[in-house]
C-alpha cells in the first residue's frame, strides 16, 4: 500500500475527468481492514435481503404453548427460543432486514442532505455560509437521540411502521457532522486553480459544486456515509429498543427490548441466546463499517497506518507536502477531522 | 474570549430552536395522539387541569397559533412544564427534578474517567505507534459500535446475575436504607453506581482514544517535537509537549461526543433500572407520558449545552490562541 495511486484526491485535488477513476477504483484494495469491512458488509447486507426468506419459522408465531421458559438452543432451534416459544433464529434474521434497510436509508438521506448544505455553504460562502453553518452547528450540539423520541412518541405507535420513512426522520438528526467536514473541504478546493478556471469559463455554480468540486470529494462523501450508516443503525436500534418504534415490528432492536423486559422481569436466569446475537449483530455490522472508515482514513492519511502493515521503517518521515501545519507551524486544531481520520466521536452507535 | 462568545450565541440559538421545535412537533404529529391522552385523563382530574393541557396542546382552544407559542413561553420561563399523566398530581418539573442528580452524578463521573483514560491511552498509543496497543483499537471500535444498552445487558447478566459481584438494579438499597449522609447510605450508591459507571466508560472510552491517538500522530511529526527530542529532553516531556497541542481538537470536539454519550448513558439506565432521567423517560414511553417526554428533550438539551459552554471555558483557558484575538 505505497502512496501510489489511489491516494488523496482530496489532498493533490486534479480536476478530474469522468471516467477516469474508475479503474483504479475497481481494484481490490490490499488492506486488510477494508477487505474485511468490506467481506463483513457485503454479508449483511445479503442476509437483509434474504433473511426474512430463508427464516425457518414465522418470527411471531408462538411454536408452543407448554412453557413459559426460554428454551436454549437445539437441533430444531439453532439459536433456541424466546420467552413464549418464538424462534430467535427466525426473528434474527426476518429482524436484520427491517434494521439494515433503515439504516441504508438514513445514511444515503443524510449524506445527500451533507453534500447539498455542506458545499453549498463552503462553495458560497457569505451570509449563506453564515446561515447554513449555523443550521448545521444547531443539529450538530442538539441531543439527537431526546427529540427522535419525542417525534417518534407522538407519531402514531400503533400503526405499522414504515422502514423508508423511519429512516428519513433519523437522517435529520444525522446530516450535520458530514456537511461541516465537506463544507470544510470545499473551502480549501475553492481557490483552487481549475475551479478558478471554471468560473471564469463562465460555468454555473451549481455545475461547478457537482461536476469540479464534488468529484474531488469522493473520500469524505464515503467517510460521511459510513457514519451515519453507523450512526443509523445505533440511533433505530436504540428507538426500537426504547419501544417507541412499534415493538411488533421485527428489528434487532425490537428483538433487545423484549430479551431486556423477560430479563428485567425476573432476574434468575440468563437467556444469552436470546439478547447476545441481535446485539452482536448490531455491534459487528457497525464495527464492519467503522473498519472500511478506517481503510479509507489510512489511505488518505498514511501518517495513520501502523508500521506494521505497511512495511515502511517505524520513524519514516512524511512526506511534508501534506500540508497539515498550520500557521506558525502548529497543527490546526481546527481543521477537518474527517480527513484526518478518527472524529473525536464516530457516530457509531453512539445513541445507542 | 471571542470563541466562547460565539459559541455561546451558537447555544442560545439551539435552545429557541430546540424550544420552539418542542412546541410545534405535538401540532404537526398526524392524528392527534394527545387528544386520547387527555380524554382518557378527564375522569380523575380537574378541569383546571384539563384547560391547562388543552391549552398546552393547543387543543379546544380559540388562541391563535401565535398566543399558543407566547403563552407557552409564559410557562417555560416560570418553570412549568405542565402536568405529568402518568405520576398525575405531580409536575413534570418535580418529577424531573427528583430524578436529575443521579443522572448527573453518574454521567458526570463516567465522562471525566472516559476522557481521561482515553486520551491517557491514545497518547501511549500514538507514541509507541504499532504496539499492541493499536490491535486493540478493532475491539475498542466493537464496543463502540455496539449499542450502550447491549454492553450494559451483558454487563448485569454476567457481573451481576451470574457473578453476583455487583447489584442488579436501582440507585441505592432500597429496601433497607433511606438517603441521607450516613456512611451505609453512600457505599451503596457507590456499590450500584460502578457497573452502570464502568459500562459509559467502555462505551465511550474508544472514541476518546482514536481521535487522541490520530492527532497525537499528526503532532509527533512537528519540528518542535523533533527539537524537543534533539535536545535530549526526557520522554516524558518531549510526550508533555506533544500531547499538550494535541488534545485541544478532543477538548473542542467535546460537543459533539457529549451528545451521544448523555443518550447513551440514559439508555444504560434503563437496563440498570437506575433511578435518573432515562428511566424516567423509559416510563413515560411507556405510559404515553407526553408531557413528561416534552419536559425531559428540553431539561436533556439544556444540560448538553451547558456542558458544552464548560468545554468551550475549558478550551479557551487551554490554548492562549482564542484569547488574544478577544
Amino acid at each position: 500500500m505505497s502512496l501510489a495511486p489511489g491516494v488523496p484526491m482530496a489532498a493533490q485535488p486534479a480536476p478530474s475527468l469522468p471516467g477516469r477513476g474508475h479503474a483504479r477504483m475497481l481494484r481490490l484494495p490490499r488492506s486488510l481492514k477494508i477487505r474485511v469491512g468490506l467481506g463483513m458488509a457485503v454479508f449483511f447486507t445479503i442476509v437483509a435481503v434474504i433473511g426474512p426468506w430463508i427464516a425457518p419459522y414465522n418470527p411471531s408465531a408462538s411454536l408452543s404453548t407448554t412453557s413459559g421458559v426460554p428454551q436454549p438452543p437445539s437441533a430444531a432451534h439453532w439459536l433456541g427460543t424466546t420467552q413464549v416459544q418464538q424462534d430467535v433464529l427466525s426473528q434474527l434474521l426476518a429482524g436484520g432486514r427491517s434494521t439494515i434497510l433503515v439504516s441504508l436509508v438514513a445514511g444515503a438521506v443524510a449524506t445527500i442532505l451533507a453534500i447539498a448544505f455542506g458545499v453549498t455553504a463552503g462553495y458560497a460562502g457569505g451570509w449563506l455560509d453564515d446561515l447554513l453553518s449555523m443550521l448545521a452547528n444547531v443539529f450538530l450540539v442538539m441531543p439527537a437521540l431526546p427529540l427522535l423520541i419525542v417525534i417518534f412518541g407522538f407519531l402514531s405507535r400503533t400503526a405499522s411502521p414504515n422502514d423508508v420513512l423511519i429512516g428519513l426522520v433519523i437522517s435529520v438528526t444525522g446530516w450535520a457532522y458530514g456537511a461541516r467536514v465537506m463544507r470544510a473541504q470545499t473551502l480549501s478546493l475553492r481557490g483552487r486553480d481549475f475551479v478558478l478556471a471554471a468560473r471564469i469559463a463562465g460555468e454555473r455554480a451549481w455545475r461547478i459544486m457537482a461536476f469540479e468540486i464534488l468529484p474531488n470529494l469522493v473520500p469524505v462523501v464515503a467517510t460521511s456515509f459510513l457514519f451515519t450508516v453507523i450512526y443509523g443503525v445505533g440511533t433505530y436500534t436504540a428507538l426500537s429498543f426504547l419501544g417507541v418504534i412499534s415493538v411488533a415490528h421485527w428489528s434487532w432492536g425490537t428483538m433487545l427490548y423484549w430479551a431486556q423486559s423477560a430479563q428485567a422481569a425476573q432476574q434468575v436466569h440468563i437467556e444469552w441466546w436470546w439478547f447476545l446475537p441481535p446485539g452482536l449483530a448490531v455491534g459487528l455490522f457497525g464495527t464492519a463499517l467503522a473498519l472500511l472508515n478506517f481503510g479509507i482514513d489510512e489511505f488518505v492519511n498514511p501518517r495513520l497506518r501502523a508500521a506494521g502493515l505497511t512495511g515502511r521503517p517505524r520513524r519514516a518521515r512524511p512526506d511534508r507536502r501534506a500540508g497539515r501545519a498550520g500557521p506558525g507551524g502548529r497543527p490546526r486544531p481546527d481543521r477537518p477531522r474527517a480527513a484526518a481520520g478518527g472524529a473525536p466521536a464516530p457516530r457509531g452507535g453512539q445513541a445507542a | 474570549m471571542r470563541l466562547v462568545a460565539r459559541r455561546l450565541a451558537l447555544y442560545l440559538v439551539t435552545a429557541l430552536v430546540a424550544i420552539t421545535v418542542n412546541f410545534f412537533i405535538p401540532r404537526l404529529m398526524p392524528g392527534n395522539p394527545v387528544e386520547a391522552a387527555i380524554g382518557q385523563m378527564r375522569s380523575r382530574v380537574t378541569p383546571q387541569t384539563i384547560a391547562a393541557l388543552d391549552l398546552q396542546y393547543g387543543l379546544n382552544t380559540r388562541l391563535s397559533l401565535w398566543g399558543q407559542y407566547l403563552h407557552y413561553w409564559h410557562q417555560l420561563l416560570h418553570g412549568d412544564l405542565g402536568v405529568s399523566f402518568s405520576a398525575y398530581p405531580a409536575t413534570v418539573a418535580s418529577v424531573i427534578r427528583a430524578a436529575l442528580p443521579w443522572t448527573i452524578g453518574l454521567v458526570g463521573t463516567a465522562t471525566v474517567i472516559s476522557f481521561a483514560l482515553g486520551t491517557l491511552t491514545g497518547i501511549a498509543a500514538a507514541w509507541r505507534r504499532g504496539s499492541w496497543l493499536d490491535s486493540l483499537l478493532p475491539a475498542m471500535t466493537f464496543f463502540q459500535a455496539a449499542p450502550y444498552f447491549f454492553v450494559a445487558i451483558l454487563a448485569v447478566a454476567l457481573f451481576a446475575t451470574k457473578l453476583g459481584w455487583f447489584p442488579q438494579n436501582s440507585g441505592y438499597d432500597t429496601t433497607t436504607l433511606n438517603p441521607g449522609l450516613t456512611w451505609p447510605f453512600i457505599a451503596s450508591l457507590i456499590d450500584h453506581a460502578v457497573l452502570p459507571a464502568l459500562t459509559i466508560v467502555v462505551g465511550s472510552v474508544a472514541g476518546w482514544v482514536i481521535g487522541m491517538r490520530n492527532m497525537m500522530l499528526t503532532t509527533m511529526d512537528e519540528d518542535y517535537v523533533l527539537i524537543a527530542r534533539a535536545k535530549g529532553l526526557r520522554t516524558a516531556r518531549v510526550i508533555a509537549y506533544a500531547a499538550r497541542n494535541a488534545i485541544l481538537p478532543s477538548v473542542s470536539g467535546f460537543s459533539l461526543a457529549i451528545g451521544f454519550v448523555v443518550s447513551g448513558a440514559l439508555l444504560t439506565e434503563i437496563v440498570f433500572s437506575y433511578p435518573g432521567i432515562g428511566y424516567v423517560l423509559y416510563q413515560a414511553i411507556g405510559s404515553e407520558d407526553y408531557p413528561l417526554l416534552q419536559g425531559i428533550f428540553l431539561v436533556v438539551t439544556f444540560a448538553v449545552l451547558a456542558a458544552n459552554l464548560l468545554a468551550d471555558f475549558a478550551y479557551a483557558f487551554l490554548d492562549p490562541r482564542t484569547r488574544q484575538e478577544g
